[in-house]
């Protein structure tokens, strides 16, 4: 796929141009346009309802933008369906956790790697020795995964029964095992104490060392300030600043929007 | 050998499934002995039901895959069943005389089953790739849809299928080769295009081709593709999000499904010699997801025990029942029983026509008290007992608002 | 759900893209070309009486389906569930009212005064009642406790409750046609060489007018706003104060109020009725109700009408004996091709 216009600096990973996404007569999404570069932990805030969630739904084909495109590494993938965003190296986790309640944290996982699985049919109607593989080495980097996200403990539990923490780190595990080069969270440290925060940034900060991208949505501006490269805020749909933390932080719109919301 | 101490250590203590495999092989193995020794009169006969029990099993072992596995109600079952049936019909027989072709076609019983699974397949895809996307309700009526379509297109299409009264006088199915010995009271000897007509060997064939598709699709469980249904099944929008192309993975189950019960259907024609539009009903469709869903939705030995179940109800108990409690009526001196007045047809008749009521009870009942049916898998029984029962709850509201 | 499940139901267009979904499009339009091409041709050959005479029998039969339909779609509008025992429900209440014809003192080859009207007036009412109660029982029973289960579980509940209902018409009246009993006047008037009798228009104007007076109850009433309020957001409608509970119920009530009066129309104007009535009935009905865009209650009134036309017109100048699968057809296309129906708004997508 050629490149959307001209020539993109090699590091933009992600580039959202002018998108918009309409409900109906409701305007979620209203003309946003930002860029994710390579290696860095970058988020999306703005109060509730800001359209946050809507947005990472038409990067990740949940729905098509009505307008405006999406471009990762140098592809177009607007209206791309979720499952070629995610063959594409695009993860992510959801706002409400949407883990597989009744299959094995293990399972999970296993999952994940789905679409960069090579049995065919005739292979796993017969497991073929290429088949038995596959599954091992599956197996075994579902393992890792548990331990990178520290919930090995839980291999063999079903994902409801995970404790809440566990689970948000679940979900994680089970987005890593796409293989993505860019990973979207949807609120992963909700309902996280700040000591659980503090650990998920880590998490965070060791996913970013293994060379992929974060892109996160987030609530607790603390949480944000203290791990994030650049920021972009939307408020009503609409984005009102972009740059570091400290250029946000002390955004005159910015603050209006939170007014009342204090850190 | 410790590979085997380990098995048998942790396996049948902790996997009620393998117990249930081993009580069903082991009985399987044994039936033929036990009717020659225990009923040696009846035999045959005895042979030949449990040879079509085969049938039933088959057919619920391939819906399974549809709704206990992927999560897809089909109602119109039967229909690729009709086809795997008629398939053997136009390809094994004189019918071809008396079709357009004006031209007989034999081909061996063996491949015939072959090509019947990829055409029943082809049909499962062809109606599957455009409406599996549909939500589980539409889709099951569209699959009810087409099981009354295929029946009423067999049936009027009487150029191709002599219509109404069916296809008679199949191609019997033969080995090019068999060795008679013993065992069959010959001698030893040789025996070239054996045709296979004793109720034994039929029982034999299917009891192989039962353990044969069990093993399959344990090993499509799993696999890659049983994982992506279980995901599937969950939560589709997850599974999506996580690589997983839901409708192929629905396809695949759907052509799966259908392969299983053109199978099923091509050993039925060849066994009865005899195909008619009458068999392959809504009601045979019914029966199978109810020995489905009443065996255990999702769990093979389950589902296997659910079709024992059902079928021994319906093929042998009933049968025998309106005599049966006939007899017992007259006996305790309530013979007016026995006659009809109006709209009550005497005791005999009244038991026989309980079938479908007793049926949708089945299903009802299951549903409610026990939708993971009789031998569940551990997880299935999770999964279908949340939410029974509960009040009508207030959603999140906050959900969902960034 | 909440708004990824709109968020995805807004993804499906109503027309197929691309090129594959054009040529698939253009096929079927020249496939209903050729149909009407071939239908002028036929009634041109038969006659204009013969096409009054199967105009009226589709008004007729699409009376019928329309009332059917319409307690499909209801129910489907407030908790997405098809009930597979609808059908079946209006079967029960053509088997109902034959009982119940004779102990009003109405029989066949009596003149139909005004007795007669008021006496059929009372079964009309008594069937309809007992309908609805049953139908709100087979609601309380199967399906509210599996409202939270996952999709599967009422759904296999409902073909259950279906066969569990065709079973005991089964056990009551066997397998073989159930003579109804003939009470209506065989009179009609001639229209252009046609009869219009006296029965057509009976159905024809029951129909239109329990269709009109649903339509002012779903719109006046408090009960009517109510069930429209909990068929778009059940959770606004529970913090509205709404019952839910109740107004589910009393959709399932109105809805086989009507299914009832079918089918005691039914059994008057075919004079017929058979235990598994309610299955192909019930499929067509249903057919109906998706065709004119399920969770709408006009759509379903022009759905059945459009399914009566295609009935009848097929019975008439086709093959009999390929109807049933032009119209399981129909069913199949429409949700493969316009899942939202003529005038719908509810995808049947995920």
């Amino acid at each position: 796929m050629p490149a959307s216009r001209g020539r993109e600096p090699a590091d933009v990973v992600l580039r959202v141009d002018h998108v918009t996404k309409r409900f109906g007569g409701l305007v979620a999404v209203d003309d946003v346009s930002f860029d994710v570069r390579r290696g860095e932990i970058f988020a999306l805030i703005g109060p509730n309802g800001a359209g946050k969630t809507t947005l990472f739904n038409g990067i990740t084909g949940i729905f098509p933008p009505t307008s405006g495109s999406v471009v990762f590494q140098e592809r177009e993938i607007t209206g791309a369906k979720p499952h070629q965003v995610a063959a594409l190296g695009i993860a992510r986790t959801f706002q409400n956790i949407r883990l597989f309640e009744y299959m094995s944290a293990l399972d999970n996982v296993r999952l994940g790697q789905h679409c960069r699985m090579h049995a065919k049919l005739w292979d796993s109607l017969f497991k073929t020795p290429a088949e038995r593989r596959e599954e091992q080495e599956v197996t075994e980097r579902a393992m890792e995964l548990l331990k990178f996200v520290d919930i090995e403990r839980y291999t063999h539990t079903y994902a409801r029964n995970l404790p809440y923490g566990s689970q948000r780190r679940l979900e994680i595990a089970r987005a890593l095992a796409t293989r993505p080069s860019l990973l979207l969270l949807d609120e992963p440290a909700a309902g996280f104490t700040p000591q659980e925060k503090v650990e998920l940034m880590g998490l965070v900060h060791k996913i970013v060392e293994n060379g992929i991208t974060i892109f996160l949505i987030e609530h607790d501006m603390r949480v944000v300030m203290g791990v994030c490269d650049r920021i972009v805020v939307l408020d009503h749909g609409e984005k009102i600043a972009e740059g570091t933390p400290e250029q946000v932080r002390s955004d005159q719109r910015v603050i209006e929007a939170y007014l009342g919301k204090q850190h | 050998m410790s590979a085997i101490r380990q098995f048998w250590r942790t396996g049948p203590r902790r996997d009620p499934n393998t117990i249930a495999y081993i009580v069903l092989i082991v009985c399987g193995a044994l039936l033929p002995a036990f009717l020659q020794v225990f009923l040696s009169g009846t035999s045959t006969f005895w042979l030949t039901v449990f040879g079509d029990m085969g049938v039933y099993i088959l057919l619920a072992i391939g819906l399974n895959v549809v709704v206990g596995l992927a999560g897809l109600l089909d109602l119109g079952y039967a229909a690729f069943f009709a086809i795997g049936a008629y398939t053997y019909a136009m390809l094994a027989s004189e019918h071809g005389v008396v079709t357009p072709l004006h031209q007989a076609i034999h081909v061996p019983f063996w491949i015939v089953l072959l090509v019947a699974m990829f055409v029943a397949a082809s049909f499962g895809v062809i109606l599957g790739a455009p409406t599996l996307r549909l939500r589980g309700d539409y889709l099951a009526i569209v699959t009810l849809g087409f099981g009354e379509i295929v029946p009423r297109v067999f049936k009027n299409a009487a150029v191709w299928t002599s219509g109404a009264n069916g296809v008679s006088a199949l191609d019997i199915p033969s080995l090019p080769a068999w060795i008679q010995g013993p065992w069959s009271g010959d001698p030893f000897a040789i025996v070239q295009d054996f045709k296979i007509l004793a109720p034994l060997a039929y029982y034999v064939i299917m009891f192989i081709l039962l353990i044969l598709c069990v093993i399959l699709v344990r090993n499509l469980h799993r696999s890659r593709l049983g994982r992506a249904w279980m995901a599937v099944r969950e939560d589709e929008v997850a599974a999506a999000a996580m690589g997983v192309n839901t409708v192929a993975t629905k396809l695949y189950a759907f052509a799966i499904g259908a392969a299983f019960s053109g199978f099923a259907g091509t050993y039925y024609a060849a066994k009865l010699s005899l195909v008619s539009p009458e068999n392959f009903g809504f009601s045979v469709s019914i029966t199978i997801l109810v020995m489905v869903v009443l065996g255990g939705m999702g769990n093979i030995p389950g589902v296997i025990t659910g079709s024992i179940v059902i079928y021994s109800v319906i093929f042998i108990l009933l049968p025998q029942l309106p005599d049966y409690a006939t007899g017992l009526v007259q006996s305790v001196g309530l013979s007016g029983l026995t006659q009809s007045s109006g709209d009550y047809p005497g005791i005999g008749e009244f038991i026989s026509r309980l079938k479908f009521l007793v049926f949708g009870l089945i299903l009802v009942v299951t549903m409610l008290l026990r939708p993971q049916g009789l031998l569940p898998s551990r997880q299935r029984e999770q999964e279908l007992t949340k939410g029974v029962h509960e009040d009508t709850t207030i959603v999140d509201v906050t959900a969902e608002t960034a | 759900m909440g708004t990824i499940g709109d968020a995805i139901r807004q993804r499906r267009s109503v027309l197929r893209a691309g090129v594959t979904g054009l040529a698939l499009n253009a096929a079927l339009i020249l496939l209903i070309a050729a149909f009407l091409l071939v239908l002028l041709q036929r009634v041109v050959e038969h006659g204009p009486s013969f096409f009054l005479q199967i105009l009226a029998f589709a008004l007729a039969n699409g009376g019928i389906y329309a009332l059917i339909a319409l307690g499909y779609t209801m129910v489907y509008g407030i908790i997405e569930l098809i009930n597979f025992a609808h059908g079946d429900v209006f079967a029960f209440g053509a088997f109902l009212s034959a009982s119940i014809i004779p102990v009003v003192g109405l029989a066949e080859g009596q003149s139909f005064g005004v007795g007669s009207a008021l006496g059929l007036l009372v079964v009309f009412v008594v069937t309809m009642f007992v309908c609805g109660v049953l139908n709100v029982s087979i609601e309380r029973i199967a399906y509210r406790p599996l409202r939270n289960a996952p999709r599967l579980a009422p759904l296999i509940t409902a073909v259950g409750v279906s066969f569990f209902l065709e079973g005991a018409l089964f056990l009551w009246k066997g397998p073989s046609n159930v003579h109804y009993p003939n009470i209506l006047p065989s009179t009609g008037f001639e229209i252009f060489g046609a009869t219009l009798g006296v029965k057509e228009i009976i159905v024809i104007v029951t129909s239109v007018v329990l269709m009109v007076a649903l339509a002012i109850f779903v719109d006046r009433t408090r009960l009517g706003k109510a069930m429209r309020a909990t068929a778009q957001d059940r959770d606004a409608a529970l913090l509205m104060g709404i019952d839910i509970d109740q107004t589910i119920a009393a959709t399932f009530f109105i809805g086989a109020l009507l299914a009832g009066a079918g089918g005691t129309m039914f059994g008057l104007y075919y004079n017929t009725s058979v235990f598994d009535l309610g299955f192909s009935a019930g499929l067509f009905a249903f057919t109906a109700a998706v065709f004119g865009g399920i969770g709408n209650i006009y759509g379903a009134a022009i759905g059945g009408m459009f399914i009566g036309i295609i009935r009848s017109f097929w019975d008439g100048y086709f093959d009999s004996a390929w109807t049933d699968v032009v119209i399981f057809a129909i069913l199949i296309l429409t949700l493969v091709f316009r899942p939202t129906g003529i005038m719908g708004m509810r995808v049947p997508e995920k």
